[in-house]
């Protein structure tokens, strides 16, 4: 057996690398790229035999079945290999992994022709795992892909608009995001125009004025530091805007997750100074490429298509690439107890500087015998990953828009507005057949929300559901008359629904690094942040993504892209 | 397009643009050549096609491609291929020569001129605007030429009007969007297209989109004008109607001795004219209007003698006129005493009167008024209620609808100066509460927001000291028509005058002084003034005043009067004895600013008698450019009292010039002159 083993996996070559990846999600892949753009000797390994790990797009049986085996705890870890254990300076510490997934439904509700006709299908729907995500056009990550020259292999469409759940069943208004948004605006009365324009006026020139102050007039139009250092609800709150013009700012466009007006419950109050950013962020993307209508660009095929862009840009630029290729030991220095190397599922050892694992990947807190003498207090620090906090996350298959003129939209659900004790905002993404994703005649429709305890995430996801789309018959009440309001004819019915919890977790800096988790956000910017601060943790003298001569450069570096 | 900044030119660029005039330079002469000898080959066309794509400024340069074209189409016996290809060439011409500059006037006339030969297809049209209406979704030119290739396509304005809606919608910033709506709206509203009547509802939608735009964005001024617009349609009667006339309906002259014409329907107000023998009959309208003769307007009294000669009051010569005057012979008519004559006077019943911009007469209208002689003079007591306007038989009202919109507006604009301190929108609420009070609806309670208008004005006048002018004029027009209201409001202003150079009993003076008016207003209710005081004001003009035809004495001392222009209307008031424009700015001002708006003695519509003035300005050996206007103003006119100290002007010389151009004159400057 060991012998079939072996021959199925080619040995790598080299074997010593400045840094080994496993994992092939967005931050990772970024690292990859960053990394071998400043001319580090990277190895970029995947169990999986797709790229993008957690941040991956998948076929609808994939991603089924994905959740399904990343739910489970994973199987026991094989027996500890002796090969090398003994006649090594390396202890061996063995990788679990453990699954950032929970409490996954999954059930479909279109009729028995329907389902068939969708799991023929499922290769034609791309789902993304950690959905809803959109970039922003003036988001970071636009720079990076730019910078990175990742942007080369990617196409973007933008979302036809942006949305707001009135409560109430006031149903879904355009989010007033500009002067022309504010003016084509039906929900607003006119006072509530002037008023939001002013504020948008005022975060102009606030921003604005620094520049030219030569110019005064614009300097007293300054918000104050005080006003910057307070929370961003009580500056609402003194400049007199009414609640509806508040909800708007602080969930629609500063994107906020907790109810702002709840002091119990609202875990993170954001200040004006950087709510400010985000209205920023937000004006800035309207308008900024002419053929985006809105705020926010979704790349063609999925999310999952921007690792895989920063992975080719890795590839041009050296790094080693093998999918499929799992890790299931660690090869620690038996005395200082500082990482040396894994130990590939082939039974491959190879040594590097650094690692990056996969956020799922941990070291389990027992010890095996064999590490008897390893320092207690390492494993300890390996073994704890920093509980962030949950994403509720869920997926629908319609047969319909939720607007039915529109293909691509972004809904924003402010707290309160489904139930009163709706605490957090849920933010929802529809994409149409006109980016790849779904056949045409369907849409697939993302949820999410940032909560504490699974039942209370999945309840507000499917109240949001609920809100706009036709209530799933149970298949099996297939058979009961349904009483169809006028109403309900009108809203999409769902064929297939997800729903599963997902944990978030803050990675920590060391020579062995766990990647970001994707986070409740609907941007990247926060798991860029945290990706870039990686990388200058890990090199410290080097900048992330230099400025080349030509980035037009193409694959005439010794980029090797190995599928085995 | 808009904002870009000057950059400083570098060395190189110079150095580029110096041999891109050269290369010009040489284009031009090899042109002027061509087009002097009338060469229009193809060689030549190619010559001036390439000076045209480098500089579409030059008229005559497209004028020389008209004149080829015209000779090319001539010589091609009208065969469809040529003439085909040769307008096709003219439209890539222009095409290229707006990509290098799409506001040249030239070049989108050209493009005009070939379409309208009706050769060429003009579907490509509307792509070309397509584009550049979105280089620049502002330009006019485009938007110009779009009005003009929509008309030739036959697009129907409703399709159009939805075109502007988009634009809009997408940036509300476009005045020429804007602009262009009002246009189709007008035509649709005009036409009574299906859907655009009534006017009001479709206003009413109207002001609803731009309500959008003013709240949106109040520093914005598109929709500002929009708005105004807006309420002018609302507000406006398109016909022109008789609002007020001299005699008013139903007023008693009493003709008194011989020589005096006593009014007792002046109302309370006793005041006597003297008599020239004739009686004035003054026709005041809403707007501007031509076609005032014997056959639209039809007097019936036995006192008539023959048709009564309508003149327009225009002091621009123009037979467009809003006050209209005919004199009544009486003088030489053998009268019987104590006898009552009734004239009446209708108009409207046939047509004729039309306004400047094409609307024929509302509704008919009647005027009656008598006169009576008697031997001797009775102080009249008679007292009539009510106003002193002119009671017409039809005032038309406005809609409840056009009322009830005016006051959405104003409680809107209301609204959003609670929210913000915005200039435009004050002036805005200031017209709008002006609208209201001036509607002649019964329900409107009329002048009850003056305090409130007048107090928008004084805080504009603070707020926006460059439009001081302006708010002053506003302010002015809505005080006098406060004043002017009714009999009670007028009556604290009314004196008697007992007058003791003239044996003329019961003169009553209007006193306007004091009142930091710049300019008068409300003169359709003044036609009965004979003697007005305006001094120690801050007039500028006295436009208008022209319509007071009974007006013997005027008093404008202390006042800003420019210059002798500015008198003007002065020169069509027959009855005018006495003047006193002294403490003025007359000669103080080397230039008139409003000079553009002004007559000159070159201008066509003065009848200057220059035989006269050369005698004048010769025999007192004065500079003929200092004294033109004056006598321009004097001479027609019989002034025996001026008063005209205190003005730059008014030096010794001058005192003897006029005293030579108003031989009527018997006291200058309170001196006897006999």
């Amino acid at each position: 057996m060991a012998e079939s083993e072996a021959s199925s996996y080619p040995p790598i070559e080299p074997t010593n690398f400045d840094l080994i990846i496993v994992g092939t999600g967005l931050p990772e892949s970024i690292l990859a790229a960053a990394a071998s753009a400043v001319g580090k000797a990277v190895l970029h390994l995947d169990p999986n035999s797709f790229y993008g790990s957690h941040f991956a797009t998948l076929s609808l049986t994939d991603l089924t079945s994905h959740l399904n085996s990343h739910s489970l705890p994973a199987p026991p870890p094989p027996p500890p290999s002796t090969s090398g254990s003994g006649d090594s300076d390396y202890a061996v510490v063995d990788l679990v992994q453990d699954p950032l997934y929970s409490d996954i439904e999954i059930e479909w509700h279109g009729s028995e022709d329907e389902t068939s006709k969708m799991r023929e299908d499922s290769r034609k729907f791309n789902i993304d795992l950690g959905g809803p995500r959109a970039l922003f056009c003036a988001d970071s990550c636009i720079d990076l892909l730019l910078k990175s020259g990742a942007a080369q292999y990617l196409e973007f469409k933008g979302v036809d608009a942006s949305l707001v759940y009135e409560p109430n069943g006031g149903g879904l208004a355009n989010v007033p995001d500009s002067r022309g948004a504010i003016f084509r605006d039906k929900n607003l009365s006119l006072k509530e125009k002037n008023q939001l324009m002013r504020f948008f006026k005022l975060v102009q020139q606030h921003l604005g004025g620094g520049g030219d102050q030569s110019d005064s007039g614009g300097e007293g139009q300054k918000i104050s530091e005080e006003d910057l250092d307070s929370s961003f609800v009580s500056f609402l709150d003194k400049m007199r805007l009414p609640p509806k013009i508040k909800s708007i700012l602080l969930y629609a466009i500063a994107m906020l997750d907790f109810d702002q007006d709840d002091s119990k419950v609202c875990k993170d109050f954001l200040k004006t100074k950087d709510s400010i950013d985000r209205l920023a962020l937000y004006s800035s993307s309207v308008g900024r490429f002419p053929n985006a209508p809105g705020a926010l660009i979704y790349p063609i095929y999925g999310e999952g298509e921007l690792p895989q862009a920063f992975c080719r840009r890795a590839a041009v630029k050296g790094c080693i690439y093998v999918l499929r290729m799992a890790v299931t030991s660690l090869l620690m220095d038996k005395v200082t107890g500082c990482y040396k190397g894994v130990r590939l599922v082939s039974g491959q050892d190879l040594y590097s500087h650094q690692l990056i694992l996969d956020p799922s990947f941990v070291i389990p807190s027992l010890l095996s015998s064999s590490l008897a003498d390893f320092p207690r207090e390492k494993i300890q620090l390996l073994s704890q990953r920093e509980l962030k906090g949950m994403v509720a996350r869920g997926i629908c298959i319609t047969r319909s828009s939720i607007k039915p003129d529109l293909l691509n939209c972004s809904v924003v659900y402010p707290p309160r507005s489904l139930y009163p004790e709706q605490v957090m905002s849920v933010r929802a993404l529809q994409i149409g057949s006109n980016l790849a994703v779904c056949p045409a005649g369907t849409f697939i429709l993302y949820f999410s929300t940032v909560c504490n305890d699974a039942d209370e995430g999945k309840k507000l996801l499917k109240a949001a559901m609920n809100a706009l789309l036709k209530p799933p018959v149970s298949v099996n009440s297939g058979s009961i008359p349904v009483v169809q309001s006028d109403n309900e004819d009108v809203q999409p019915i769902v064929l297939w629904n997800a729903f599963y919890i997902q944990k978030v977790f803050k990675g920590k800096f060391d020579s062995l690094t766990s990647a970001p988790t994707p986070d409740g956000n609907l941007n990247y910017a926060d798991i860029l942040d945290a990706t870039e601060k990686l990388f200058s943790q890990m090199y410290p003298d080097q900048a992330f993504f230099p400025k080349t001569e030509s980035p037009e450069d193409t694959m005439d570096e010794n980029g090797v892209i190995m599928e085995s | 397009m808009h904002g870009r900044p000057r950059n400083v030119l570098k060395e190189e660029d110079t150095a580029a643009l110096s041999a891109k005039a050269e290369k010009l330079r040489l284009l031009q002469s090899h042109f002027l050549a061509n087009h002097h000898n009338r060469i229009y080959t193809k060689e030549a066309l190619e010559e001036n096609a390439k000076l045209l794509e480098n500089n579409p400024e030059w008229h005559t340069a497209w004028n020389y491609r008209k004149l080829a074209v015209e000779s090319f189409l001539t010589d091609s016996h009208s065969d469809p291929e040529t003439v085909k290809s040769v307008l096709d060439e003219e439209l890539r011409v222009v095409e290229n020569a707006l990509r290098k500059n799409f506001k040249s006037y030239g070049a989108w006339h050209h493009r005009k001129w070939v379409l309208s030969k009706g050769h060429s297809s003009i579907d490509k049209e509307l792509r070309l605007l397509a584009a550049f209406q979105k280089a620049d979704a502002r330009n006019f030119h485009a938007w110009n030429y779009r009005r003009f290739v929509t008309t030739l396509m036959k697009i129907p304005d409703e399709e159009e009007l939805k075109y502007t809606e988009e634009v809009i919608g997408a940036n509300f910033s476009n005045y020429s969007a804007w602009h262009n709506r009002s246009i189709l709206l007008s035509n649709l509203l005009k036409r009574k297209a299906e859907g655009y009547f009534p006017k009001e509802i479709v206003l009413e939608g109207e002001f609803e989109l731009v309500h959008n735009a003013i709240f949106t964005d109040p520093d914005d001024q598109s929709g500002w004008f929009y708005h105004l617009w807006l309420i002018d349609q609302m507000v406006k009667i398109d016909a022109p109607l008789l609002v007020s006339s001299w005699p008013s309906h139903g007023l008693n002259i009493t003709l008194q001795g011989n020589k005096c014409l006593h009014g007792s329907g002046l109302s309370v107000l006793n005041s006597t004219l003297p008599n020239t023998g004739t009686l004035p009959i003054i026709l005041y309208f809403n707007q501007a209007v031509e076609g005032i003769d014997s056959s639209t307007v039809n007097v019936k009294s036995e006192l008539l003698n023959g048709d009564l000669v309508w003149k327009p009051l225009s002091t621009n010569n123009s037979n467009n006129a809003q006050v209209w005057v005919a004199y009544l012979n009486i003088g030489n008519l053998d009268v019987q005493r104590s006898k009552t004559y009734v004239i009446e006077i209708n108009l409207g019943h046939s047509k004729g009167i039309v306004s400047s911009n094409g609307y024929d007469y509302g509704h008919a209208s009647r005027v009656t008024f008598e006169l009576c002689i008697q031997s001797a003079y009775t102080e009249s007591v008679e007292q009539q209620d009510g106003k002193i306007t002119s009671e017409i038989d039809h005032i038309p009202t406005t809609s409840g609808r056009c009322e009830e919109a005016i006051v959405n507006e104003i409680s809107q604009f209301r609204d959003l100066l609670s929210e913000i301190d915005c200039k435009i929108g004050k002036l805005t609420l200031a017209r709008l509460l002006t609208a209201l009070d001036s509607m002649p609806s019964p329900r409107a309670n009329n002048m009850v927001h003056t305090e409130e208008i007048l107090q928008l004005y004084d805080d504009l006048m603070r707020l926006d000291p460059t439009h001081y002018l302006y708010y002053k004029d506003e302010h002015s027009l809505v005080l006098l028509r406060q004043i002017t209201s009714s009999r009670e409001s007028l009556l604290p202003y009314c004196y008697y005058k007992k007058d003791a150079t003239e044996a003329v009993p019961g003169y009553v003076c209007l006193r306007l002084q004091n009142l930091s008016l710049s300019r008068m207003g409300s003169i359709e209710n003044l036609l009965w003034v004979q003697m007005l005081d305006l001094s120690h004001n801050q007039l500028r003009s006295i436009e208008g005043l022209e319509a007071m035809q009974l007006l013997s004495c005027l008093n404008l001392s202390h006042n800003k009067l420019g210059s002798f222009n500015a008198l003007g209307p002065l020169r069509l008031i027959k009855s005018l004895k006495v003047l006193d424009i002294s403490y003025n700015e007359i000669g103080s001002h080397t230039i008139d600013t409003r000079r553009y708006l002004c007559s000159s003695p070159l201008c066509h519509t003065e009848e200057f008698a220059w035989d006269q003035f050369e005698t004048l300005t010769d025999s007192i050996h004065i500079s003929a450019a200092k004294f033109w206007e004056p006598f321009l103003i004097f001479q027609s006119m019989k002034l025996t009292q001026l008063d005209i100290k205190g003005n730059a002007v008014a030096d010794e010389i001058f005192g003897s010039f006029i005293i030579r151009v108003l031989p009527t004159l018997k006291w200058l400057d309170e001196e006897d002159l006999s």
